[in-house]
């Protein structure tokens, strides 16, 4: 009989400790079906940001080296310019890329390092327990925005993915999302199309998942998929903001 | 080979590194010390090596980290602000096991302070400077010849103990001209670098990380940290006795402070006055054996720093109850200058 589905070799074969209905575990197997794809897993080095996203390490079977807070795009820098036959990839949750790093990812993307980044954006800090994230939207309940997210007092929420298209140094840049099937599939050809662009040495890419929180969001895992639809999507569009002209 | 150079001090720190082999530098402008960065921006391309003017030190410290976890010799550079900048970093570091060199051409502080020489941030130096439990090398050159020597000197020390190493000088140090010897410095024998990221091919996937969550772990870490922070005491300790057999009074000073503490001990030497200098050149780990040793004969010290006090709390633990400890101190603005030095001398000799 012919496998036709199995753990990707850039996966180790542990359980993931994620929350139910937390997408990271989905994501982290796209990332390494697209390392898979392009047979990189000896290559490949991650950068893990802090937040959720810091236990890459615990799943991926590829060298990973751990990053201060934000400064993920900065640490793949040092490494690329080090290392530029490698594939390097950061993965970074919101607060990590939106917000205490918003510096590190403008400035990387703006020079154009062939890195790619993975963006996992659920609106809310995970691990810390839920406060209101660079972009949490507007009304939104998190434990520092009790009252929902006020435009006021807090400001608007960042799309990164279009903000990141409009620099020089990008070459591509994409938002997708998970919720369902045909967008795992959408989101796993877009994660292939970011790694190319390294692999071809094109510069900055850019792929920002819309991810489920349930636990902070305090909705049980279908509620969470409705709000991707339904809240997320309307506010953060999903597509390819740039990519080269062929 | 040995060629004579009139050179800045900060020049020589850049062709001692060089040397060394560092071929990555990241660094954001800041007086007293854009003379790094611009060396840097010239002659690495030169020798295939790779300068990145960063968005912030902050940037910087950590594309260092990134550079060295591909086993790089990697060094940034900055003055006093941006060095508070960095403290995360280096502690991340620390935490990580990786090496790399930075150095910090002293302006004066608290705040945005001013771009004259300061031995201000001593403390931040030698205590750690950043969250947790951690030391790093603090290598206080006094002379551009040193700036060379000592930034080669660095990178060895770096990787011997996979830490980050501080070349701690100031600005006087930096911008001063004078005459050097280039020559072919020893290279320590180092063991491979076994545990640097290149991609898992035909090994164990490898992970350089400053988490650890799992119950002991955190404390195991500490402990291992703390080991080797005591074989740097032990192998590291690094200084200059001038003058010191006869003496009964010993200036303690590092850096531009002992530079003119040499002329005042002239000043005192003349009138007749038995006045030595001991020098630490390792500020951590500190030469506090020496100093220990010296209280037991029964001498005093005066400790002279471009501070109002900080290296002196450990020349105190030192020396404990064994000697008398004065001190000196001139804030920065302007250098001291030898006469007042030689004032205080006769105060307390």
């Amino acid at each position: 009989m012919k496998q036709v589905f199995r753990r990707p070799a850039s996966l180790l074969d542990v359980p993931f400790h994620f929350c139910a209905g937390c997408h990271h575990g989905l994501i982290h197997r796209l990332v390494a079906e697209a390392i898979d794809h392009f047979e990189l897993r000896e290559k490949t080095i991650g950068v893990a940001g802090v937040g959720c996203a810091v236990f890459i390490y615990e799943y991926f079977a590829i060298d990973v080296l751990e990053a201060p807070h934000g400064r993920a795009p900065a640490v793949a820098t040092g490494l690329k310019r080090a290392l530029p036959e490698r594939i390097i990839f950061t993965y970074q949750g919101d607060g990590d890329l939106a917000s205490i790093g918003m510096s590190e990812i403008m400035h990387t993307a703006n020079r154009g390092e062939n890195i790619t980044v993975i963006f996992v954006n659920n609106t809310v800090y995970g691990m810390t327990g839920g406060q209101m994230a660079p972009t949490t939207l507007l009304g939104q309940e998190t434990t520092t925005s009790p009252y929902g997210r006020d435009l006021q007092q807090a400001g608007y929420p960042f799309r990164m993915a279009e903000l990141i298209a409009s620099l020089g140094g990008t070459s591509y840049s994409a938002r997708v999302a998970v919720h369902n099937a045909a967008h795992v599939l959408k989101a796993k050809k877009i994660v292939r199309q970011a790694f190319e662009m390294q692999i071809k040495g094109k510069g900055f890419s850019f792929v920002e998942f819309l991810s489920a929180c349930p636990t902070n969001w305090g909705m049980r895992p279908p509620q969470a998929l409705a709000r991707i639809e339904n809240e997320l999507i309307p506010f953060f569009p999903l597509g390819i903001f740039k990519e080269p002209r062929e | 080979m040995e060629k004579r150079l009139f050179i800045k001090g900060n020049e020589a720190l850049c062709r001692g590194a060089i040397k060394a082999g560092c071929r990555y530098y990241f660094g954001y402008p800041i007086t007293p010390q854009n003379d790094i960065p611009e060396f840097f921006a010239k002659h690495l391309p030169q020798v295939e090596g790779c300068f990145i003017q960063a968005e912030s030190e902050i940037a910087s410290i950590n594309m260092l980290l990134g550079a060295a976890a591909a086993g790089a010799r990697a060094m940034t550079s900055s003055s006093s602000p941006g060095i508070s900048l960095m403290q995360e970093g280096i502690s991340y570091m620390a935490g990580s096991e990786l090496p790399g060199v930075i150095v910090n051409i002293m302006r004066s502080g608290p705040g945005l302070g001013g771009i004259s020489a300061s031995q201000g941030d001593y403390f931040q130096a030698t205590r750690g400077g950043g969250h947790g439990d951690y030391r790093t090398i603090v290598l206080a050159p006094h002379s551009v010849q040193e700036m060379h020597d000592l930034a080669f000197l660095a990178f060895d020390l770096a990787d011997k103990y996979r830490n980050p190493v501080i070349i701690l000088a100031d600005a006087v140090l930096g911008q001063m001209q004078e005459n050097m010897v280039e020559r072919d410095l020893l290279p320590m024998s180092l063991p491979t670098k076994d545990w640097i990221l290149t991609g898992a091919s035909r090994r164990k996937p490898r992970l350089i990380k400053s988490l650890y969550l799992k119950e002991g772990e955190m404390e195991q870490h500490n402990w291992k940290l703390f080991a080797k922070y005591q074989q740097m005491k032990k192998e590291e300790v690094r200084l200059e006795s001038h003058l010191i057999e006869d003496a009964e009074l010993i200036i303690v000073a590092f850096g531009t402070a002992a530079r003119v503490s040499k002329s005042a001990i002239r000043i005192a030497r003349t009138a007749g006055m038995k006045v030595g200098l001991l020098r630490p050149i390792t500020l951590f780990p500190f030469p506090e054996e020496a100093l220990a040793k010296i209280a037991q004969a029964g001498k005093k010290f005066l400790t002279v720093e471009m501070n109002t006090g900080q290296m002196v709390e450990d020349v105190r633990l030192a020396v404990g109850r064994q000697g008398e400890v004065f001190f000196y101190g001139h804030p920065p603005g302007s250098p001291p200058v030898p006469e007042e030095i030689w004032e205080e001398i006769k105060k307390v000799y």
